[in-house]
């Protein structure tokens, strides 16, 4: 397996990376977007609310694969855009995960007391005022566990770009198998790069879950 | 003197259920109301329309010239001079007490900086908490978060200060604290209306004592001494003597 891994560094290497990448762009994305919502799902116009609903609902309960096919199929035959296959991966990893960052931060300004917003808002503040310096960053704080859990998952799930040629690590996994024929050491080595990437921000979560609770 | 808040014909509804039956009620300037009546009465609700956080379905109500029922008004200008204290604090969890006050003149207001330090550490001294004021609310007792509160909303030099139920929610050793605080606001002639349980301070410290109950003012005293020893109306007369009596 080390020579395998040796032999095929570069291609492992491309792999991890374009994962890498793949997963800050999307995590930052999908934070922004999904905290947007949650914000949105919380506002007081009914309107809003049921469109951020809408948003949340639709692209929560559609799997990942479609999501991504979207971007890599059916938008380029519609449209002018043309997207390669790390972008629309990318992108439909960073939708998909902002539905359900959005249901995780808005779990969290619901969970800060009704109390906080009366309070900023007999002092004077607007309804964003008070959002921005008091229920928020409460809400943040209360959700942080639940946001390195879908961090985790984002991660995991960036492996949707071997299906759409996104050279990822899964992707790169693959045509090392089909090379070497040495299928199973190859996943092996594509598991252990994962793992890498993923356990110290699993017992980072963990030790923060600790430390807040 | 001139009334602050006047309500006219005002009336709320819960959906079905009539909150505030046809309100009539002026306030004038400086004057120290209590609010006393069983619980379920409606008192929250009257004295939450004073601030907007809860609308009205009719009527007219008038708080420092401006009409709250007009959709033009905005609230936000009108709570910067209507402070509200709470019977749960409410104070921000994620700030120290004397963030808790600074916060709001600061990014409302835009006072400056150091006239906003000097205000809020003059305003916790009178309150008996300047050691606290590095303090977060979880640290703090519910009658220290309660003089906090009550500094908080004093530091937007308020024209009018409003009192949920400040004491109900403190152990009975805390709420003599709290007590002398809103005594001695008081007695600087802040326009105050106030909420309560507390018989000895709608007795000793207010101007007026009104008895609301079903939704309704049954009796409204300028004199509160009169209106302890002789009530009018007799479901007034029940109340007192089930709260004074145990």
């Amino acid at each position: 397996m080390f020579n395998l891994l040796s032999e095929n560094w570069s291609t492992f290497l491309l792999g991890f990376w374009n994962t890498i990448l793949c997963s800050v762009i999307a995590l930052f994305f999908s934070l922004v977007i999904g905290s947007g919502f949650a914000i949105l799902e919380t506002v007081p116009s009914k309107f809003w609310r049921g469109v951020a609903k809408v948003y949340v609902e639709i692209f929560r309960n559609i799997p990942l694969l479609v999501v991504t096919m979207v971007f890599y199929l059916v938008l380029p035959t519609y449209t002018p855009l043309k997207l390669t296959g790390f972008q629309a991966g990318t992108i439909g990893l960073s939708i998909y995960s902002s539905a359900f960052i959005a249901e995780t931060v808005r779990s969290g300004i619901n969970s800060v007391g009704e109390g906080q917003m009366e309070g900023a808002r007999s002092n004077g503040m607007t309804y964003w005022q008070a959002m921005r310096y008091v229920i928020l960053p409460q809400a943040f704080k209360i959700v942080i566990p639940a946001l390195g859990n879908q961090f985790v998952n984002l991660i995991k799930n960036s492996s949707i770009l071997a299906f759409v040629a996104g050279f990822d690590l899964m992707y790169q996994g693959d045509i090392v198998a089909s090379n070497t024929f040495q299928t199973i050491p190859s996943y092996v080595l594509v598991g252990i790069f994962y793992l890498i990437l993923t356990l110290p921000m699993s017992y980072y979560m963990q030790y923060l879950e600790k430390k807040t609770a | 003197m001139a009334a602050i808040i006047e309500f006219k014909n005002v009336n709320k509804y819960y959906g079905t259920y009539h909150a505030l039956k046809d309100i009539n009620l002026s306030i004038d300037e400086g004057e120290v109301v209590s609010v006393i009546g069983p619980s379920g009465a409606g008192k929250s609700t009257l004295i939450r329309t004073i601030n907007g956080l809860e609308g009205i379905s009719s009527g007219v109500l008038d708080v420092d010239g401006h009409d709250l029922a007009d959709k033009r008004t905005d609230l936000n200008k009108i709570r910067r001079d209507v402070g509200m204290v709470f019977q749960h604090f409410n104070l921000y969890e994620n700030h120290t007490v004397l963030e808790n006050i600074m916060l709001a003149p600061r990014i409302v207001l835009h006072r400056d900086e150091q006239e906003n330090r000097q205000l809020a550490e003059k305003l916790l001294k009178q309150v008996g908490l300047l050691d606290k004021e590095e303090a977060y609310p979880r640290q703090l007792s519910g009658g220290q978060k309660q003089r906090v509160a009550i500094a908080r909303s004093l530091a937007m030099k308020p024209k009018v200060l409003l009192f949920d139920e400040p004491t109900s929610a403190l152990d009975p050793e805390m709420i003599q604290d709290v007590l002398d605080v809103m005594k001695n606001i008081a007695a600087q002639g802040m326009t105050m209306v106030v909420v309560t349980h507390e018989m000895g301070f709608a007795r000793e410290v207010s101007d007026r004592v009104i008895f609301f109950d079903q939704g309704t003012v049954l009796e409204d005293s300028r004199n509160p001494q009169d209106f302890f020893e002789h009530p009018h109306h007799m479901r007034a007369q029940e109340f007192l003597s089930k709260v004074i009596d145990r």
